[in-house]
């Protein structure tokens, strides 16, 4: 637990969507542990390493709202980029008067979590990496607030501030209960890349604390 | 195209309307969105990058390189199979042909990004052909917006109109006019916060120095072309950038944006116009290395 890190990250709204309600997209109740390894790799992440998020401790109490967007519901053809690319003649453009549709998202407001994670060092490590060097690097980024890109709590536009954690006292806003969240999403393994499989946990909030260290992870 | 930009931003946008309703609620019956529990007014993120993707376009004309891939008004008809049929192939030889350039998913981006302004600033998702295993996946831009609030609570007032052209042949026999709603905000001013990405301008999409340009200035200028009988007088009052000096950044954004103040002045109740309100940089929340710059 050397390398370990806590990091306190909060925002205005959060969108960490339940793969079972991705159209009209719901959130989760409290931030993912796969949601929280990608706001760390935006602050920093190097081939060489590989964070374990530890634990999410839950800050502020759970609240909802929801807004209703227009949005495309269709992507940028690789089939018809070929094409033009090679030459050929075909509209590459998405109207969004045609494509368009309203979807709902249940957002999470006023959230603010403290991530600890550490992390372990790959095999693609280049001979002078070591786990000193990635840790300096990671506090320093954290301290003053440097990132590869703005970190975000599950969407972009929810954009999640971030600082360093350096109390040792970590308070949330549900001391002395127990929540049971129920299957929550782990994380995805992409070991295959042809074939990338979710993995889910069963969350339980003890005290305000998501503990995912050592978890049973169900395919 | 020049060089990727080398340097990480973050940007607070001031924009006000007045008798207008600056976006829609569909939830809501179009009412201008607002904060149930705080009275707060709200632009989505979206809603400001189809003004910006709407400028570039209107200056731009489809030129080289500033193609907008998101348009509004423009009929669509597309299928793999055509472009099966143009390439002369089917799905076995898309296996093959990613075999024989396994490179093919990074061009395929790469083309994307060069050609279309909206994918190199905001990014896109790209899909596979159906079936083969063709995939250029997503492409984050290095410009990210959050979600426009209002300073103070805002009130929506209904405006009822009338019109006295009357659409069906069978409602002419019975009236002479027909009811209409509006819904307007009396006045509000409104603050987005963005962020851009040097790595990401770098490593993915090649958004450089010219774009960025073109991205003030379409902030600029994003409701000066997009007035229209719902929207009533918008403008952008504010644009602060904040540079810093490395691609990584010198300090975190929240800093920089807490040095923006804006609040309502102590004499006013009502803020109806924009000289009610007064705008504060506090320069000393920010260090020296970041440089500060008002664009109007």
């Amino acid at each position: 637990m050397s390398h370990g890190v806590k990091v306190r990250v909060w925002g205005e709204l959060a969108l960490f969507s339940r793969p079972e309600m991705k159209v009209e997209r719901c959130s989760y109740d409290v931030m993912t542990p796969s949601a929280a390894r990608g706001i760390l790799e935006a602050i920093y992440w190097h081939p060489g390493m590989r964070w374990e998020v530890d634990k999410i401790y839950v800050r502020k109490p759970i609240r909802f709202t929801s807004v209703r967007r227009n949005e495309v519901k269709s992507k940028v053809l690789a089939s018809n980029v070929l094409t033009v690319m090679n030459g050929g003649e075909k509209p590459l453009y998405i109207s969004s008067k045609d494509e368009i549709v309203q979807r709902a998202a249940i957002l999470l407001r006023e959230v603010e979590y403290v991530i600890e994670a550490h992390f372990e060092m790959t095999e693609r490590a280049a001979a002078g990496d070591n786990p000193g060097k990635f840790k300096d690097i990671i506090m320093r980024r954290l301290r003053k607030g440097e990132c590869y890109h703005m970190p975000y709590f599950g969407c972009r536009e929810f954009p999640a501030n971030f600082a360093l954690f350096d109390e040792d006292e970590i308070d949330t806003a549900y001391p002395g209960e127990v929540k049971d969240l129920g299957y929550m999403l782990y994380d995805f393994d992409y070991s295959n890349p042809d074939d990338i499989q979710p993995m889910f946990f069963r969350a339980k909030l003890e005290n305000g604390v998501l503990d995912v260290r050592d978890c049973e992870v169900v395919r | 195209m020049g060089e990727a930009i080398k340097n990480r931003y973050e940007f607070v946008i001031l924009f006000d309307v007045e008798n207008g309703n600056p976006n829609g609620d569909p939830d809501a019956g179009n009412l201008p969105r607002i904060d149930p529990e705080s009275g707060y007014g709200i632009v989505t993120d979206v809603c400001l990058k189809r003004k910006i993707r709407n400028y570039v376009e209107t200056v731009k004309e489809d030129s080289e390189g500033y193609k907008i891939y998101i348009k509004e008004d423009v009929p669509l008809n597309r299928s793999d199979n055509t472009a099966y049929e143009y390439l002369k192939t089917n799905e076995k030889d898309i296996k093959e042909l990613k075999k024989k350039d396994p490179d093919v998913d990074r061009k395929i981006r790469d083309f994307m990004c060069e050609n279309f302004y909206d994918i190199r600033t905001f990014g896109a998702v790209m899909t596979t052909f159906v079936k083969a295993a063709l995939n250029c996946g997503q492409v984050r831009g290095p410009v990210q917006l959050g979600f426009a609030r209002s300073i103070d609570p805002i009130i929506s007032q209904e405006v009822t109109i009338t019109r006295v052209a009357i659409t069906t042949e069978k409602d002419a026999e019975n009236k002479s006019t027909e009811m209409g709603r509006k819904n307007i905000v009396p006045y509000a001013l409104y603050r987005a916060e963005g962020y851009i990405s040097a790595n990401l301008a770098r490593k993915v999409t090649g958004f450089s120095e010219e774009d960025l340009e073109l991205l003030w200035e379409s902030i600029i200028n994003m409701f000066e072309i997009d007035h229209s009988a719902a929207r009533g007088k918008m403008a952008v009052r504010e644009l602060i950038v904040f540079k810093h000096s490395k691609e990584l950044g010198d300090c975190p954004a929240y800093k920089l944006f807490d040095a923006v103040e804006v609040k309502k002045n102590e004499d006013v109740i009502y803020p109806r116009q924009y000289k009610d309100y007064s705008v504060a940089i506090h320069e000393e929340l920010v260090p020296d290395s970041v440089e500060i710059s008002r664009k109007i």
